[in-house]
């Protein structure tokens, strides 16, 4: 096709059929811009996607530069993991949820923990009143892991662990679980998130200052690539700093620098990329804004595989893959009128798909009032059945590569991440990780945040953003969902099963363990060794933390608004 | 000196371990910009530190936000240890943000929370409800 030619017909296109077109009725506004405040032009044509090369920058699934998807044959081969993130209660509530959803034909599994678990507290300490169980499962010892995971066999089933500072304690559990069902440690299948990076940008389960949590990260990928080889040793994720507040290229752009960091460190610990990297996977946000996801993930993927084959040198085409975990958006759901979250999941479901995601987690309709109730759950899961089977969008790989526009905004989103890459690794004087570090410890990351969260709604309040049920189609309403309901008595049931785990232990075990671990940690030597001990013990999350919060300190976030 | 008005004075808190703040910081800055001082606690506060901050800062409004579904256990708490350091909840506006189910405004309200906001609630209506309830529930110390 002739560029020029096409550039003729378009400026007659504007001349004689838009412009009188325009005189008689206008556009319903002046400026038309994403949720990225990236302005929107009325039509894409080549002349748009003139700079891009088919080959290059778009090319063929399971290739170079993977844009299109990173399997050759994506959803033909099989569908994403269908994968929802579930977890209250006691390890029994959550064991039995999990068997139910197994039932319902979910594909994997994924692990909510209660708040003390998520940062590193036993049940029992006075900063757990009123949260043990409540948005998640509670872990105190190896003893809950193991009426957690009690009839679920772990060479059949893989498990996402969504925990970060006690990340390397629940990679021991699930260990010392598979150690005990007799699977070998080179089966086992799951994540761990065990991205921190993200935590201080956004998510605030903070236990460790920022060096150490690298440290330990770095330690779990040097013990993991040698024992848990199929096992995913961080989900490097976006998702919490989207539902911060940031833009989908924010999102994008520091979860890509977060990943850059943390292969950084892995190089300055002398661990070969070509093995760490596939075991490395990325989570992402899936918002209303349904072509902007899209070319997000698009151009995660683009730029991923640059990173690893141009600026790390991995040389196996397998380190390129960026290959990453989907939720719909939480931050977009509605107290109003809660059966119109359904549609905004379903839509945002279907950007992750269009998208290729691996495995996905779809929102359930009552999440802006509690943990979701088995009917939403049902529904949820129902969703990306539906889109798998009914759809037909499976059936043929990245269906919206080649649209102008679908093209040029994964090209435009790619650039813009690219740029606060650069003023990233500018921080860092030319290392990424340096320049995650500084932009911690100078707040660049919570302002960059915390300002777009706070320009998104002032749109809303002002009403140039709708939302709808919320800013307009509102109605008077009575809630008629059913609402789940967390047994007020985990907390004692829970605080009374680790005092009696704590009496039946070997707790001169329990001592040398964590005796080793403070040696391990003070000796600047990798802690999974010990902590797995420690875990086979039964020494609980709080006692292991407690440790190495006794050697590293512990952070307390500045304030800003 | 004569003040014609003193400004209300609002502490933004979140108590407990969860660390969502996009809601917190946003409604601070929004309350700031409406006029009000306002006193921000930052993350992970105890129910004694909220409620020292209280007293210590003598406001008028305590707004408190949590998505981890504490509130019945930690709202209670906050109002307790108040009363404790000498300071008099009654005589304060106490608001809850974040996830709080339907069924429980009530029980939260009779334990001395006066205004609930859930997800989606228009700023200009927390504001709204700041500026009517503060007078009439100390009477404000407008002088004049």
């Amino acid at each position: 096709m002739d560029i020029d030619e096409v550039r003729r017909k378009r400026e007659e296109w504007d001349r004689k059929c838009l412009k009188p077109f325009l005189e008689k009725s206008g556009e319903r506004q002046e400026k038309f811009e994403n949720l990225s405040w990236i302005e929107i032009d009325r039509i894409y044509d080549p002349s748009d996607i003139e700079h891009l090369n088919f080959i290059d920058d778009i090319g063929y699934p399971g290739d170079f530069p993977f844009t299109r998807g990173v399997y050759p044959t994506m959803y033909r081969g099989r569908f994403w993991t269908m994968r929802q993130f579930s977890g209250f209660g006691a390890a029994e509530d959550t064991n039995q949820r999990w068997k139910l959803l197994l039932k319902e034909g979910q594909t994997g599994l994924s692990t909510a923990f209660d708040f003390p678990t998520l940062m590193g507290l036993d049940s029992d300490d006075p900063l757990s009143d009123g949260e043990v169980g409540k948005v998640g499962v509670a872990i105190d010892t190896l003893k809950d892991f193991e009426i957690l995971f009690d009839g679920i066999p772990l060479d059949r089933v893989s498990t996402s662990f969504t925990i970060n500072p006690p990340a390397a304690i629940i990679l021991a559990m699930y260990t010392a679980i598979g150690d005990a069902q007799g699977v070998p440690r080179a089966e086992l299948r799951g994540t761990i998130q065990n991205d921190m990076l993200k935590e201080f940008h956004a998510q605030n389960t903070l236990v460790l200052p920022p060096e150490p949590s690298v440290k330990i990260i770095t330690d779990i990928f040097e013990w993991g690539i040698e024992n848990v080889p199929k096992f995913n040793l961080i989900s490097i994720s976006g998702y919490h700093i989207r539902e911060a507040g940031s833009t989908a290229v924010q999102e994008l752009a520091f979860t890509i620098a977060d990943g850059m960091a943390y292969v950084e460190a892995a190089i300055e610990r002398g661990i070969d990329i070509d093995r760490l990297a596939p075991q490395l996977s990325f989570f992402f946000n899936s918002h209303n804004d349904f072509f902007e996801e899209i070319a997000k993930f698009r151009a995660a993927r683009r730029m991923w595989a640059k990173i690893m084959r141009d600026e790390y040198g991995a040389k196996n085409p397998r380190s390129w893959w960026l290959k990453f975990h989907t939720q719909t958006a939480g931050c977009s759901l509605t107290a109003q009128q809660p059966l119109n979250n359904i549609v905004r999941t379903t839509i945002q479901a279907m950007a992750a798909v269009l998208g290729g995601t691996q495995s996905l987690h779809t929102n359930s309709f009552d999440e802006a009032w509690a943990l979701p109730s088995e009917e939403a759950v049902r529904v949820a899961l129902r969703t990306q059945q539906i889109i798998a089977y009914e759809s037909g969008i499976p059936n043929t790989i990245d269906p919206l590569g080649g649209s102008y526009y679908v093209e040029w905004l994964t090209d435009k989103v790619e650039k813009l991440a690219w740029d606060y890459i650069e003023r990233i690794r500018k921080m860092g004087e030319g290392s990424m990780l340096r320049g995650v570090l500084a932009g911690i410890e100078n707040g660049f990351f919570v302002k960059e945040i915390t300002n777009a969260a706070a320009k998104f709604q002032r749109e809303v309040e002002e009403g140039k953003r709708t939302i709808v049920g919320v800013n307009r189609f509102t109605i008077e309403e009575q809630l008629k969902i059913p609402i789940l309901k967390v047994d007020p008595e985990v907390q004692r049931k829970q605080i009374e099963r680790l005092r009696k785990v704590k009496a039946e232990r070997d707790n001169v075990a329990v001592k040398e363990a964590l005796d080793w671990l403070r040696s391990a940690a003070e000796n600047n030597e990798n802690v999974m060794e010990p902590i797995l001990e420690a875990v086979k013990a039964y020494a609980s999350v709080g006692e292991i933390m407690g440790v190495l919060k006794e050697v590293y300190g512990t952070y307390k976030k500045p304030i800003i608004i | 000196m004569e003040e014609r008005e003193k400004k209300i004075r609002v502490l933004v808190a979140k108590v407990g371990l969860d660390g969502h703040d996009r809601g917190a910081k946003v409604v601070a800055r929004f309350l700031r910009d409406a006029g009000f001082e306002v006193i921000y606690t930052g993350l992970h506060r105890t129910p004694q530190e909220v409620a020292m901050a209280a007293v210590q800062e003598d406001v008028d409004v305590v707004g408190i936000s949590l998505h981890s579904g504490a509130h019945m256990t930690l709202v209670p708490k906050v109002l307790n240890y108040i009363r404790e350091y000498g300071g008099d909840p009654d005589e304060m506006v106490v608001l809850v943000g974040g996830i709080v189910p339907e069924d429980e405004f009530d029980e939260l309200k009779a334990k001395g929370v006066d205004g609930i906001f859930i997800p989606g609630t228009p700023i200009s209506e927390i504001v709204d409800f700041i500026k009517e309830t503060v007078p009439k529930k100390k009477g404000m110390k407008v002088k004049s």
